[in-house]
């Protein structure tokens, strides 16, 4: 009996693997135990059901979004600090050689598909549908769709951890290494099956907001009058309308390869492994601007709200954007100019991806000219911005560098090339969702962050930061390859990585700081009344924080650029608060219903990607039926809106101070 | 639906088709959209099997396997099942529920047949040793036409779901968008088969 269990925990949860896995057995255990318990004493489940599992109001799905990625920050930073850890000096074993395969595969996919994805699509979610005066998203329903596939996609790569074990091939999962020849077991099917999950929920994603940026403005709002973080959320959505499908497929076709004996990136049988880093890429590349352009939205908006100036150049902002969408499209194989394509196929690309630092270099330029002879406020969401342009600067400049096809031969899968990515990544994206976050708290919970903690965040993650990455260029440069498990001593290595290891350190901390930060922000808050706390631009600012369920009691007319800064700023008349509901204006709305049926179907997609990453047919294919029920059971519901009187508008409105 | 809502109790309004009616117009450029992000997919797909169109291994080639009969016959069956579609979405506009369930009914069995022909196909294939793990190409040729095929699958599963929807409630401003939706992405599988029709199969005949 007990030899039998310890068979199938050693077959299904490796436990013949050490304390590493049992520790972690035993948190997650606890950790589950602990919240089912909190929930059932504080009595929150039917609460948790109502309001956030089956809810559709993108607000909600905002919120839950980046509770996830906030989780996944965490867990991506665990992996990033125990590569650290295993890299603070030569000749460590602290972890072996496939343990470090399997953290830098689990740390990069979730920091980019999990974490940073689901940050910025929080952002999407929770500012584009009150920046443009519309109710909700366009298709709320598949909003809730898009959040739960994400959610369960998610759930499905971090359990390889403990049932199985993660996937070791890298985030970029070349084959033939990714193949069934050479990665025999489920760690890859976890990758490329909660992948697929994600990314159907994100294909959605980019689908709704498309639509709904394009059809559901307030009247008065021509495209050239929208918020630029809203015209980089349309751009983004277009380009992942054109990237995700091709990752759908790239994904697929590895399946096919590892469960069913197909030969798409063998090395025999016909197949060839370099179809593998094509598609990819095709995808990847376009991927990294997904996870830019929204950043650089949000820059935009928050720059100019804290020089208290309109946005310098808007046009000029918006030709870049699309010049950039377009150019994301034909620069993929600047990620392996080494692998031979001969030099007019890598000068064709060298030059491509150069030119894309043109419309990057006019942003730049934008922003910087917004902020001169401008009234800057130094609020913590300004700061990340602030120190968003240097940052970059160097991440992009090193990616000039890089772009370079000869030169790269030398910097190809160096540390410099870890160097790089992070600076865009980290100093781009991630200063970016956190400038967002601090922007917009205010929106999502009527009240500040605190202040003086958030500085203390920023400026311990900032300076932590650059010890971490600086170092990498040049311990690239003298050699140091990515990926590389332990190295010798005596190459000089040593003291940079030391640093780097201690700067991640710091990250951590200034990640905690954060964490406290919201969390102390929660026990004393600061309520903020006015619902406009920045002396905002933009329309979200024009309605009461937290915006009621139904964001706008009357839709707004949009005259222009900063549509709520025309308003507080009437040519004939003193400027002063807009607050005011025109009472006869006010109709009955028509919202749509919760649904649990998002969440039913997301579970049911988790079973069903878990039966085929261990190929028990018996269970994938089950829940896939399930799946399909319950498209067809959506088809069937017909009363899924429900109205809002004009009585209980009134009492709201009045409730906020608006009538 | 969170559009103003002014705009759903709008009589219906004569300028526009019954299914645009409401948020009618919203769903459908929603489901254009989707059907952008299928071509993104269907050309991936396609360039894959371009390539490795003569990646064999040593194995059958595209000459060898392809039976000009039968490819006939499934494009004339699918290309048809698109004309009854059509005829359909004239029916509905003209309210006539009848000719509606008339000529879907007969999209489908057009479908049924397109697709049992192409099961058979595949069944034949892979009888003679011609399977997915035959050659790259194999593969490459069964991912493609098979997620055509699933589409179909799908596609004939929706449509019934939506006749029985047509049934029950006749053809209003919501069963109509839905059975015009379904057209649309009846007609797009069609738009995809011709391309098979002539990149995989013509042409796999000559070359
Ligand atoms: C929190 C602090 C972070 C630390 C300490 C850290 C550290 C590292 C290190 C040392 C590597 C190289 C591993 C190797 O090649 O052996 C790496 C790889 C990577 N990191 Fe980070 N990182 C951090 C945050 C992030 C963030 C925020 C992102 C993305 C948004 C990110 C994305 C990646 C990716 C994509 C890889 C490549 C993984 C691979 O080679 O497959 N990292 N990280
Ligand atoms: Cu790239």
């Amino acid at each position: 009996m007990l030899h039998s269990i310890l068979q199938i925990g050693d077959k299904y949860f490796m436990w013949n693997e050490g304390p590493m896995i049992w520790t972690s057995d035993a948190l997650i255990v606890l950790t589950s135990l602990g919240i089912v318990g909190l929930l059932t004493y504080l009595k929150r489940w039917k609460w948790l059901w109502d309001e956030w599992l089956t809810t559709v109001d993108h607000k909600k799905i905002g919120i839950m979004y980046i509770i996830a990625a906030f989780a996944m920050f965490f867990r991506g930073g665990m992996d990033g600090l125990i590569i650290r850890a295993q890299l603070a000096i030569p000749n460590n074993h602290f972890l072996t050689a496939e343990h470090y395969d399997q953290v830098f595969t689990t740390h990069g996919t979730i920091m980019i598909l999990f974490m940073a994805m689901p940050f910025i699509i929080g952002l999407m979610n929770i500012a584009v549908p009150l920046q443009i005066g519309a109710r909700d998203v366009a298709f709320p329903y598949l909003n809730a769709m898009s959040f739960w596939l994400f959610f369960f996609g998610a759930l499905l790569f971090n359990i390889s951890f403990v049932i199985g074990g993660s996937p070791d091939a890298g985030w970029t999962s070349y084959a033939p290494i990714a193949g069934p020849f050479y990665d025999p077991g489920v760690g890859e099917n976890y990758y490329l099956i909660s992948l697929q999950i994600a990314g159907i929920g994100t294909i959605a994603t980019g689908i709704n907001f498309l639509v709904t940026i394009l059809k559901m403005r307030a009247p008065g709002m021509t495209l050239m009058r929208m918020p630029m973080f809203t015209w980089s959320v349309l751009i983004t959505s277009v380009i992942i309308i054109f990237a995700f499908p091709v990752l759908t497929v790239t994904l697929a076709l590895l399946m096919f390869d590892r469960l069913f004996g197909a030969h798409f990136f063998s090395v025999t049988h016909g197949g060839l492994p370099m179809m593998w880093a094509n598609l990819f890429w095709i995808w990847g590349h376009p991927e990294v601007y997904i996870v830019i352009l929204p950043a650089f939205g949000v820059f935009s908006e928050v720059v100019s709200t804290f020089s208290h100036k309109r946005l310098f150049g808007y046009k000029a902002m918006v030709v870049s954007l699309v010049a950039i969408a377009i150019l994301s499209f034909t620069t993929w194989v600047h990620h392996f100019f080494t692998m031979g394509a001969g030099a007019s196929v890598n000068s064709f690309f060298s030059f491509s991806t150069m030119l894309i630092a043109v419309p990057t270099g006019v942003k730049i330029f934008n922003w910087l000219f917004t902020m001169y002879k401008g009234r800057i406020e130094f609020t913590t969401s300004m700061l990340w911005a602030l120190a968003f342009i240097p940052n970059f600067l160097i991440g992009g400049l090193t990616g000039v560098m890089l772009a370079s096809a000869p030169a790269d031969y030398q910097y190809h899968n160096s540390y410099f090339l870890v160097a790089h990515f992070h600076y865009v990544l980290i100093a781009g994206t991630v200063f970016g969702v956190f400038s967002g976050l601090y922007y917009w708290w205010p929106k999502m919970f009527g009240q500040k962050l605190n202040e003086r903690i958030g500085k203390w965040a920023f400026w311990i993650f900032m300076i932590s930061f650059n010890m971490t990455f600086m170092p990498m260029y040049f311990v690239g440069l003298m050699g140091m390859t990515r990926r590389m498990y332990t190295y010798p001593a005596g190459l000089g290595w040593g003291p940079f990585n030391l640093i780097e290891t201690i700067g991640a350190l710091g990250m951590g901390l200034g990640f905690v700081v954060m964490v406290f930060d919201i969390a102390y922000t929660i026990r004393h808050p600061e309520k903020d009344l006015t619902g406009d706390p920045w002396d905002g631009r933009t329309l979200e600012w024009s309605i009461p924080s937290p915006a009621p369920e139904y964001n706008f009691a009357v839709i707004p007319e949009v005259k222009g650029i900063d549509a709520y800064w025309m308003m507080k700023h009437p040519k004939e008349q003193e400027p002063g608060p807009v607050k005011a509901v025109d009472k006869s204006k006010i109709r009955p709305i028509h919202m749509p219903n919760n649904s649990y049926r998002p969440f039913i179907i997301s579970v049911a997609f988790f079973v069903a990607g878990f039966g085929f990453i261990w190929q028990w047919y018996w269970l994938g294919i089950p829940g896939l039926i399930v799946v399909a029920i319950g498209l067809f059971l959506r088809s069937f519901e017909y009363n899924d809106e429900h109205f809002i009187s004009t009585e209980e508008i009134e009492r709201t409105e009045i409730a906020a101070g608006r009538l | 639906m969170a559009v103003n809502m002014e705009s759903l109790h709008e009589p219906i309004s004569s300028s526009l088709p019954l299914e645009y009616q409401g948020d009618g117009n919203l769903k459908i450029f929603g489901f254009w959209v989707f059907l952008a992000a299928e071509v993104v997919l269907f050309s991936t797909l396609f360039a894959v099997y371009l390539v490795f169109h003569g990646n064999v291994a040593g194995g059958p080639t595209s000459q060898q396997l392809f039976d000009i009969r039968g490819f006939t016959i499934e494009t004339f069956l699918l290309l048809t099942s698109s004309f009854t579609m059509g005829l359909g979405t004239y029916e509905m506009r003209r309210q006539n529920t009848k000719g509606v369930l008339a000529w879907v009914l007969i999209t489908v069995l057009l479908g049924l047949g397109f697709l049992g022909m192409e099961i058979s196909e595949f069944a034949h294939y892979v009888s003679i040793g011609a399977n997915i793990s035959r050659s790259a190409f194999l593969s490459a040729f069964f991912v493609l036409v098979g997620t055509h095929g699933s589409h179909v699958t799908l596609g004939i599963l929706w449509i019934l779901s939506i006749l029985v929807q047509v049934m029950r409630k006749g053809i209003t401003p919501k069963t109509a968008r839905k059975l015009f939706v379904v057209g649309l992405y009846w007609h797009f599988l069609d738009v995809v088969w011709v391309f098979i029709f002539t990149v995989v199969y013509l042409t796999g005949k000559v070359m």
